[in-house]
């Protein structure tokens, strides 16, 4: 029940106001503003409360009705504008405003991927992959061949057939998180506990006021918010499609999930992937995200996603997931520095990294070297295996196999080693 | 004491300057409709912009109580409406067996009477008040959880609170609510509807030079411009947080307070901190840049002239 009664014991607004009102809210809706119909007798009967001198107080009265997010304010400013002004335009600026590139993921772009991952990874291009190389497959074929579904679920994402990869998506629907939880310092009744002397008094009631069975409290628990920041670039292209059904499992397992993706820029994808149905969130996201498979600039990303979502989201002790290969060509200063700021805002940094899969795999990418003293975690994921473990991450054991300044440490011995055959 | 409520935008305007705060139009006019519609106003916006303030002029002014109610996790019932007093109900409980009471319907409502119920902001808020409905400032609703909101809607749609062992208190007159968010994270939309939103942003130079002569009177008038001009600036560089006009308030008291009339490099170099509260901030803007930021609103100044 509303406070105050719209509109019921005032005049009929007159003329053309409430209709056009009316429309302007229509208007509104269809730009994505989430406009109700008690807006609109809101918005007739604070226009009619009086008090308006000027257009620009119109423009404030409407807006204090109709927006209720700080981004809508430049949507309801394009809609104004347009509405109360130059009505005609409206039909142009709906396009304007809706206007979607869709650009559709090219499920073949391997060379491009594989190719900067060797330039990275090898130095010496053209001595050491031949001595890597034979290495890798050896390791893939030779670990389970017991059924094909083994296979299938330590077969890296990259060398999976369209077939493979449908039943790869099919196994990631069925996989089941396990939880974090952390404590609240909300209560909740308990068969032990702190003693809950509220509950107690309301029991001991029933029976006249004698003591009788004394009533415990525990704290509650939840799951903390987890932020995922996923590379949708070139060289992850091959992955980044698998992690986002992973993802859209994930989000639609828990609550508190916010994910976004990042090449050339960052988008929060959280909205889209919220969607029950698989295929209708990813068709979302594919029009909602306009830098597929290009190119990546982790350190600025990184600015972007601290200065203007690291307040919003990253409260309450949220963990990170950063899913990228760190490929980075850009200035590493700015990527050490937006590293070190997002490492001390959240509770935990964990990185997942496919090429982690390769045992010869060195930080030599000046980007990697940049990131890592930040990560809490250092984790593969290639294939489901890997990302059926994510369950672990995401439950909060530490292993020691993971942490990152051991994984360096190694790194480096193995390059001593090298070094002195 | 109690003021009319303002009949106007405009009277809003100056009911609100007043009381020394400055406010722009649009946040004068969602402040007008907010009393006049009886309505929520959810104030959102960077730190330090004056959200928390506006509720405590609107209580002066208006001549309300002012309740205010410090959001925080783990926020329940019982520090935000009402709590028992248990131990008082006990030594209750243990005198009605010495004097041998055993009526139990009466032990129950002697037990839970107003005399034994501790009051908590919500609940204080509905109840009658001398000078009419108090102001309810609800600070920094980001930092509790979605459940504790889930609550505060029912509150907020019927102003009424129900206490299980009483019934249910309703307000007879609305408490006129101020909702302030930091936005660590999203308030839910349900919670917003009943609001009127409105996003407080950083002032215009114009608006910021009048706050600081109204709030600090004693400073000159070339120092106070200058001040303006450099956190104008300020705002406009890459920086994790900028200053908000509380910042601001608090430098020009620190500058007044080390006699400056004038910024000049040094100055702003040894008192950044005031402004800036996070190190690579000061680090990026200290020397060098403080300087060249100093020596152009100087002479932007001087040109203006």
């Amino acid at each position: 029940m509303e406070l105050t009664p719209a509109n019921s014991n005032k005049p009929a607004p007159t003329g053309q106001l409430p209709a056009n009102i009316m429309h302007f809210a229509r208007v509104l809706r269809e730009t994505g503003l989430p406009v109700g119909p008690g807006a609109v007798l809101d918005a007739l009967d604070a226009v009619q409360g009086g008090g308006m001198s000027s257009k620009k107080d119109f423009y404030w009265i409407l807006h204090s009705i109709f927006v209720k997010r700080h981004e809508h304010t430049m949507l309801f400013d394009h809609a104004f504008e347009v509405f109360w002004r130059k009505p005609k335009m409206i039909e142009q600026m709906m396009q304007l405003l809706f206007q979607q590139v869709r650009v559709e993921t090219k499920p073949d772009k391997k060379k491009a991927g594989q190719k900067r991952l060797a330039e990275a990874m090898f130095d010496h291009e053209e001595q050491q992959s031949a001595r890597e190389r034979p290495r890798d497959e050896i390791e893939l074929e030779g670990e389970y061949t017991a059924s094909a579904r083994e296979v299938l679920r330590s077969k890296d994402f990259e060398q999976m057939s369209a077939e493979e990869e449908r039943q790869a998506r099919e196994a990631i629907r069925r996989m089941r998180m396990n939880r974090l939880e952390v404590k609240m310092r909300r209560f909740q009744p308990a068969s032990r506990g702190k003693i809950d002397l509220r509950a107690t008094l309301r029991s001991s009631m029933r029976s006249g006021g004698d003591m009788t069975a004394l009533k415990f409290k525990a704290r509650q628990t939840r799951e903390p918010p987890l932020v995922v920041l996923l590379d949708i670039s070139g060289s992850m292209a091959n992955y980044s499609r698998v992690f986002l059904h992973f993802l859209h499992a994930l989000t639609n397992d828990r609550s508190r999930v916010q994910v976004f993706t990042f090449g050339t820029r960052l988008t929060n994808i959280t909205r889209e992937l919220r969607r029950r149905d698989v295929d209708e969130a990813m068709e979302l996201v594919g029009s909602h995200v306009n830098d597929w498979s290009g190119g990546t600039r982790i350190g600025h990303i990184l600015r972007e996603f601290n200065v203007k979502w690291s307040r919003r989201v990253l409260a309450q002790g949220a963990h990170v997931l950063i899913m990228t290969d760190g490929l980075d060509r850009d200035d590493t200063q700015v990527l050490e520095a937006e590293m070190a700021r997002l490492h001390r805002s959240a509770k935990r940094v964990v990185w997942l990294n496919p090429l982690l899969r390769y045992a010869g795999f060195e930080a030599r990418a000046a980007g990697i070297r940049a990131m890592m003293p930040y990560v809490d975690e250092f984790r593969p994921c290639h294939n489901l295996n890997t990302l059926a473990d994510l369950a672990e991450v995401l439950s909060g054991s530490r292993e020691l196999a993971h942490d990152p300044r051991r994984w360096l440490d190694q790194a480096a011995d193995r390059l001593a080693m090298e070094a002195s055959t | 004491m109690t003021t009319h409520m303002p009949g106007s935008i405009d009277e809003t305007v100056e009911l609100l300057s007043g009381a020394n705060y400055i406010a722009d139009r649009p946040l004068a006019t969602v402040a007008y409709l907010a009393l006049k519609m009886g309505r929520p106003l959810f104030l959102e916006g960077e730190a330090g912009v004056g959200k928390t303030e506006i509720a405590k002029v609107l209580a002066e002014t208006l001549g309300r109580d002012l309740i205010r109610l410090q959001c925080y996790e783990g926020l329940d019932l019982s520090a935000a409406v009402y709590e028992w007093n248990y131990s008082a109900q006990m030594i209750e409980i243990r005198m009605a067996e010495a004097e041998g009471v055993d009526d139990r319907d009466r032990l129950q409502s002697d037990i839970f009477s107003d005399r034994f119920l501790i009051k908590r902001p919500l609940l204080r808020a509905l109840e009658p008040h001398a000078g009419g409905a108090p102001v309810l400032l609800i600070d920094e609703l980001d930092r509790t959880d979605e459940a504790f909101e889930a609550f505060l809607l029912e509150v907020l749609s019927d102003y009424q609170i129900t206490i299980p062992e009483i019934g249910t208190i309703k307000a007879a007159e609305p408490p006129i609510v101020i909702i302030t968010s930091n936005r660590t994270r999203e308030v839910h939309d349900a919670l917003k509807r009943r609001c009127l939103y409105h996003w407080v942003g950083y002032p215009s130079a114009e608006l910021e030079l009048d706050i600081i002569k109204r709030k600090k009177p004693e400073v000159g008038d070339q120092l106070a411009k200058e001040i303006v001009g450099f956190i104008q600036a300020l705002r406009g560089e890459d920086l994790f947080k900028s200053p908000g006009v509380a910042e601001t308030l608090d430098w020009v008291s620190a500058l007044n307070e080390l006699n400056a009339l004038a910024l000049d490099p040094k100055i702003v170099n040894d008192t950044l901190g005031v402004l800036l509260k996070y190190q690579d901030d000061i680090a990026r803007m200290e020397g060098s840049e403080a300087k060249r930021l100093v020596d152009q609103i100087q002479s932007e100044i001087r040109n203006r002239v």
